[in-house]
């Protein structure tokens, strides 16, 4: 099989039966050989920041390396993502979409249930939790789409957090519900006019406020990006997906999965879900970069398939970037996934091979979600799109006796405007839309 | 304007550069400037400006107009896509560069220029564009067109070991940055790999003018000879003569950059022509000189 690969985790100790916890933090204690102790994923990762930031990576890095093995904060996590997020999401055997497929059974993974409607409320739980543990009374974020965004005005509104937003003016536009929502959750939504005016300028904006109030504020990062402790700590808060799902596949079908599918932006509900299986090489670990209007045209955010190793935002990792190193931008019609970049530990996953990256263009993402709707009733986020495309093509692959876990990272109501023009609905409410995948669902069955 | 004493002028041959030229054994060109600013009693004066703003050639008219007027180093800065240390002064005039079509070939042009007035000068960059470059390739050719070496503000020292290596090979100084949060450790570990001077941010915070200069720059600048006889300038948010003297009176080196700019800034939305611009800053560098000099000068903050 082409996507299956026999290449080791680096970091496996083939120890995969790690205990069910529901945070998966404190299992996460058998995955540390990355990052190694300066924050590398091999030549990946690291620390690319001013001066000014280190003291504060630094007590970041101190304060979760207590807090990981403090019951006390475990506990408290544990009960918030159990009582709070929704916690465990269920897996969902998707029945008609893989008869419709015909190929592999597609079982889901449902972070769109978890609260906020997505998986980034595991994350940013954890890091409000650890800024009360700093002693730190503000929290600033970073947001494209806005569930980061939500998710973080939802856990400084709970925990009692000062919270400022960053949003790329362009994102601010497009995504005003977003805003309110966060904007009614007592948040700040500070419009970022800057650079190119999208999530990576919304970066840059929150470091230049964090480096001016790090004595008071922690700096929420979204995703298993920036620099070191970042990317381990977000996965690590993510990796509750992940250990929660292998435990359900296994219990549901009695083995593992062949092959675990996410999107990737920065990659954070990739990096969860893969993770707990990194030490299972039988399973294949697929992301899925966004294609855009397909990485040819130039007009993608694919980091791997269409980037190079470079540095921006605190890490070393795959970057869109012309030939002086200047960044370009990015472009996809999922604003969670239009970034330049790409966590480290998937560049590391990469250069390995124990993992394999794919790239679903603008029309193919939009093709899943409408097909995934159609035959599950599950209106999925275009950025989860982006893995239901490369899942229909992998379950095909993999053949009628292989199981395919796929990531159903986050809803898509926040989408609906979108998707409403991509397919036209707004002229022809009552057909199916101009993607030519949609009308043939019915037909199927 | 007159021009300010004990300088090296355009003219005078250039100090020994290139392969032969040695960072760790023999005196750098930035510490012979520091050298001569302490023998007159003074502290050094380093201005920014980016290259490529509002053209390659204004830039470079630009710089030299302020080594003219009285600047003894300057750091030409490379404009980058995502400049997270700067305020929005620095940020605006960047853009434009790279909208223009700024290069690091551009930039290494404009060195070129500057440093034939004989004023060391240095890069200021974002670490991508040399690691794009060549980490290698482009400490040669900095070196080949003069430079006196870079300031690379988000290269940690954990990160630092090429860089060094190649900036060793070529005679240049590799300047670092300290700040008011830095540990006595980390303050150790960034002196210990910086050449020429090092860099003190005045504050926590981005490049821009303030009304005041940080309350913990003379701190950190004590701090710094504690466990370095490396000269210290202190930049961010120094933009007046006045701010000048004042950082003048601990500091080995004041360094200034959004003042400077801003002029170039103000000029271009106000589209005065060129001359004017350069007018503005030969008279805002002389101040500063003034400045530098113990003096209070006559432009007044602008921030």
């Amino acid at each position: 099989m082409a996507i299956r690969t026999a290449a080791p985790a680096p970091s496996a100790d083939a120890a995969g039966a790690a205990p069910l916890r529901p945070t998966g933090v404190q299992a996460a204690a058998d995955w540390q050989a990355f990052p190694d102790a300066s924050g590398h994923f091999g030549r990946f990762g690291g620390r690319f920041v001013p001066e000014a930031l280190m003291a504060a990576l630094d007590a970041l890095t101190e304060a979760y390396a207590q807090a990981r093995i403090d019951e006390a904060f475990t506990a408290e996590l544990d009960d918030l993502l159990a009582t709070y997020a929704g916690r465990p999401t269920p897996l969902t055997d998707a029945r008609r979409l893989t008869d419709h497929v015909g190929g592999a059974r597609i079982l889901l993974k449902r972070e769109d249930l978890a609260h906020t409607g997505s998986h980034k409320i595991n994350n940013v739980l954890g890091q409000a939790l650890l800024t009360k543990r700093m002693g730190k009374s503000r929290v600033i974020a970073e947001t494209g789409a806005g569930q980061h965004g939500v998710a973080t005005a939802t856990a400084c509104a709970l925990l009692g957090l000062d919270c400022v937003v960053y949003m790329g003016e362009e994102d601010t536009r497009r995504q005003a519900l977003n805003v309110a929502r966060m904007r009614m959750l007592g948040a700040e939504v500070v419009s970022v006019a800057s650079g190119s005016r999208t999530l990576k300028d919304a970066i840059n904006e929150a470091l230049r406020d964090w480096v001016a109030t790090v004595e008071d504020t922690h700096y929420c990062i979204g995703s298993v990006m920036g620099p070191h402790p970042f990317p381990m700590l977000v996965r690590d808060f993510q990796r509750v997906i992940g250990v929660e799902a292998r435990a359900q596949v296994l219990e549901r079908t009695g083995r593992l999965p062949d092959a675990v599918v996410a999107c990737v932006g920065g990659g954070s509900n990739a990096m969860g879900i893969f993770h707990p299986f990194i030490p299972d090489t039988d399973v294949a670990l697929i992301g899925c970069e966004a294609g855009g209007d397909g990485v040819a045209t130039g007009r993608h955010a694919a980091a791997i398939a269409g980037g190079a190793p470079g540095v921006l935002h605190g890490m070393r990792t795959y970057l869109l970037q012309d030939e002086w190193g200047q960044t370009q931008v990015s472009h996809s019609i999922s604003a969670g996934l239009d970034y330049p970049g790409i966590g480290p530990e998937h560049a590391l996953l990469h250069e390995t091979g124990r993992a394999t990256y794919r790239v679903v263009d603008d029309t193919a993402a939009m093709e899943a979600l409408a097909l995934v709707a159609r035959t599950e009733g599950i209106l999925v986020a275009i950025e989860s799109a982006h893995a239901f495309a490369a899942a229909i093509e992998v379950a095909r692959e993999l053949g009628p006796e292989a199981t395919l876990l796929v990531n159903c990272s986050g809803r898509g109501d926040k989408d609906v405007d979108t998707a409403a023009r991509w397919f036209g609905l707004l002229d022809e409410p009552a057909t199916a839309g101009t993607a030519g995948t949609t009308t043939d669902v019915g037909e199927q069955r | 304007m007159s021009a300010v004493p004990g300088r090296v002028g355009p003219n005078h041959p250039q100090p020994a550069r290139g392969p032969e030229a040695n960072g760790r054994t023999m005196h750098s060109r930035l510490d012979a400037c520091f050298t001569a600013a302490r023998a007159e009693g003074r502290a050094a004066l380093v201005g920014y400006l980016p290259a490529g703003y509002p053209t390659v050639d204004g830039a470079i008219a630009a710089m030299r107009a302020m080594v003219a007027a009285g600047v003894d180093i300057v750091e030409v800065g490379l404009p980058y896509s995502d400049p997270t240390m700067d305020g929005p002064v620095i940020q605006e005039a960047a853009d434009a560069a790279l909208r223009g079509g700024i290069t690091t070939q551009d930039v290494l042009r404009t060195v070129e220029a500057v440093a034939d007035t004989g004023a060391p000068t240095l890069v200021m960059t974002y670490w991508n564009p040399i690691e794009r470059h060549g980490v290698a390739a482009f400490a040669a050719d900095l070196a080949a067109a003069g430079g006196a070496g870079a300031i690379t503000p988000d290269l940690p020292p954990e990160e630092a070991g090429p860089w060094l290596a190649a900036t060793a090979e070529h005679g240049l100084d590799s300047v670092f940055l300290v700040a008011p949060s830095s540990s006595p450790e980390r303050l150790r570990r960034v002196a210990d790999i910086s050449g020429g001077f090092v860099y003190a941010a005045s504050l926590m915070g981005v490049t821009g003018a303030r009304a005041q200069v940080g309350a913990q720059a003379e701190g950190l600048v004590a701090r710094v000879r504690e466990v370095t006889s490396l000269p210290v300038a202190v930049g961010l948010g120094v933009g007046t003569a006045a701010q000048a003297a004042q950082v003048a009176t601990f500091a080995d080196g004041v360094i200034v950059g959004s003042a400077l700019v801003r002029v170039l800034v103000d000029a271009q939305r106000r589209g005065d022509d060129p001359e004017s611009a350069l007018s503005g800053i030969k008279a805002l560098a002389a101040d500063l000189a003034l400045g530098v000099r113990g003096g209070q000068g006559a432009v007044p903050v602008t921030a």
